[in-house]
């Protein structure tokens, strides 16, 4: 099964910068389908970062972050290798991982 | 956070604000304003809870309130990356950075939105504050980004307009 | 033509009359010149956006607006068709119940042959776009085809679209009268008003080029079909040239053909042609 998060971590001299896109429909809960019911409300609430085991990154979301998320950050520090941990859970429970290297 | 809700002599206007409902119908809103911080919603396996109750805001003083409890500084340190005329509301991307020191949260906020509160980080101290994300806007709206640094809160925010899309390029 | 005036200029009007008939339309093949008409077209949108290098117009919207292109930049850091792309490889190296795959149908087992597409089939004597093959090769092979203009069949495309990009487009017309026919068939559909609003292909990507319709940016007609498939953020997924054919003739108020009608094919024919060394940069992002 192949896993929802996609990572790019690149190491740049002192600084790693770090994409990632997620799959997921984030709805909102405001959208109908054809038959017009409502979609019920289906988003990544956290998203946690942990390079080489040590907690650096957390992001809360609602609803209005946009599907398929997408986000980049850079850290200080992270050398080619070091592995960057990517987990994230939503509000039906779901939750997803995947643990990359730092190129 | 009990604290914020006590009105003192010369205290800033969002507390004033935030007492006024407390003491006003507030019954409600207290405990929600409340309900966030000592009964955490759902709670990750290590680190801070989900803010249910920030993202459930739908104005900004609230949804500031209910995340932070401090009131925002209008700084020109903080910048904000926004299209002027987005060209699909569904996907807008932001991002955002500062020259503040010891930037420790970033939020985005959307006034315009039927929630207010977008997003929230946390960033360990080897964060660097630049970060960038895709957004969905209902409508024309503001962006707001907020940046804790030591402690306090600095903000800016610019307009992004979001129009019906026509036939899609 | 009678009385007084009509006798008058009775010789003028015998004149006009066979000068009309001088000037009737020969048969269409006679008239038809496809590398004029796509020199001409070439050349229109060169000269009315001269700052856009050719395999730009691969872009559509975001070769003529800054304001877009910006957004289309940051979010090509990381395009949202890559969960697509990469299912798009996946079904496209699997091979068929029977054994066989999809690059035993195609020239150079199916790596870098997008730019060719469609092309004028002699033996059938109709034009074969990639999508129809896709399919044709899945029936050769005992499976059943696949829907159009969504899903697995987008997503194939995708892959495929992508072991070709940068390979400039390489439409063949071959000296047939009915390649020519359905060249000119698709041009007419290009030019042609349809539906309650009453637009044309042209009238929006021609004449309205570079300009908005409501909060969109019109992309020019060259190059239009060179980023296929889409991601566009409208629909959340990716989409065929099929797809868009029909939700635009949708969007004007027409009643849509079925995908790979005759009529969208030919029509396809005649846009790939006429963006002849226009680099593919597909599967492209669009709002």
């Amino acid at each position: 099964m192949a896993s929802t998060i996609r990572v790019k971590a690149v190491a740049n001299g002192d600084k790693t910068e770090v994409q990632s896109l997620i799959q997921h429909p984030m709805d909102s809960g405001f959208v109908k389908d054809k038959d017009g019911k409502l979609i019920p409300p289906h988003y990544i609430e956290i998203v946690t970062f942990d390079w080489n085991g040590k907690r650096v990154f957390t992001a809360f979301w609602g609803p209005a972050v946009a599907k398929d998320p997408y986000l980049k950050f850079s850290f200080k520090g992270g050398k080619k290798g070091d592995e960057l941990k990517i987990s994230w859970s939503d509000n039906e429970g779901k939750s997803d991982s995947m643990t990359a290297k730092i190129v | 956070m009990l604290r914020a809700m006590i009105a003192m002599p010369g205290e800033r206007v969002i507390e004033r604000r935030l007492v006024l409902q407390f003491l006003g119908a507030g019954g409600v809103a207290a405990a929600s304003l409340l309900g966030g911080w000592i009964w955490p919603a759902e709670a990750s396996e290590e680190g801070p809870a989900w803010p249910k109750d920030a993202f459930g805001q739908k104005d900004e003083a609230h949804a500031l309130s209910a995340l932070y409890g401090k009131t925002v500084e209008p700084s020109d340190k903080v910048s904000i990356d926004v299209p002027e005329i987005a060209e699909n509301g569904a996907v807008v991307p932001v991002s955002m950075t500062t020259s503040l020191p010891d930037v420790t949260s970033i939020s985005f906020l959307i006034p315009q939105n039927p929630f207010t509160l977008t997003a929230s980080y946390q960033l360990a101290e080897c964060i660097e504050p630049n970060i960038a994300c895709r957004v969905k806007m209902a409508k024309t709206s503001d962006v707001v980004v907020v940046v804790e640094s030591a402690g306090k809160l600095y903000g800016t925010r610019k307009q992004v307009k979001v129009t019906l899309g026509g036939c899609g390029g | 033509m009678t009385g007084r005036a009509g006798r008058r200029y009775r010789w003028q009007w015998i004149a006009l009359a066979l000068l009309a008939v001088a000037l009737l339309p020969a048969s269409a093949e006679e008239r038809t010149d496809p590398a004029a008409d796509q020199r001409a077209f070439q050349a229109h949108f060169r000269h009315a956006f001269p700052s856009v290098a050719l395999n730009d117009f691969a872009n559509g919207p975001y070769a003529v607006d800054k304001g877009m292109r910006k957004q289309w930049e940051e979010i090509m850091q990381f395009p949202p068709y890559e969960f697509a792309l990469d299912r798009g490889k996946q079904l496209f190296e699997t091979p068929f119940a029977n054994g066989k795959s999809y690059a035993d149908c195609f020239p150079n087992k199916g790596i870098g042959i997008r730019e060719n597409y469609p092309y004028f089939d002699q033996e059938t004597g109709e034009v074969v776009t990639l999508d129809l093959a896709i399919n044709r090769c899945r029936e050769k092979n005992g499976e059943k085809p696949l829907p159009y203009e969504v899903d697995d069949m987008a997503a194939i495309d995708a892959y495929m679209a992508s072991t070709s990009r940068g390979k400039p487009f390489d439409i063949k017309i071959p000296d047939d009268r009915r390649a020519l026919a359905a060249y000119e068939n698709g041009k007419k559909f290009f030019y042609e008003r349809r539906g309650q609003l009453n637009f044309s292909c042209a009238s929006c990507h021609i004449e309205a080029a570079g300009k908005r319709l409501r909060g969109d940016i019109l992309a020019p007609a060259l190059g239009i079909l060179a980023s296929f498939p889409i991601f566009r953020t409208d629909w959340g997924s990716l989409g065929t040239v099929d797809r868009r054919f029909v939700t635009c003739n949708q969007q004007v108020r027409s009643v849509p053909f079925r995908p790979e009608d005759e009529a969208y094919r030919d029509l396809e024919y005649f846009l790939s042609y006429m963006s002849n060394g226009v680099a593919l940069a597909g599967p492209g992002a669009r709002p």
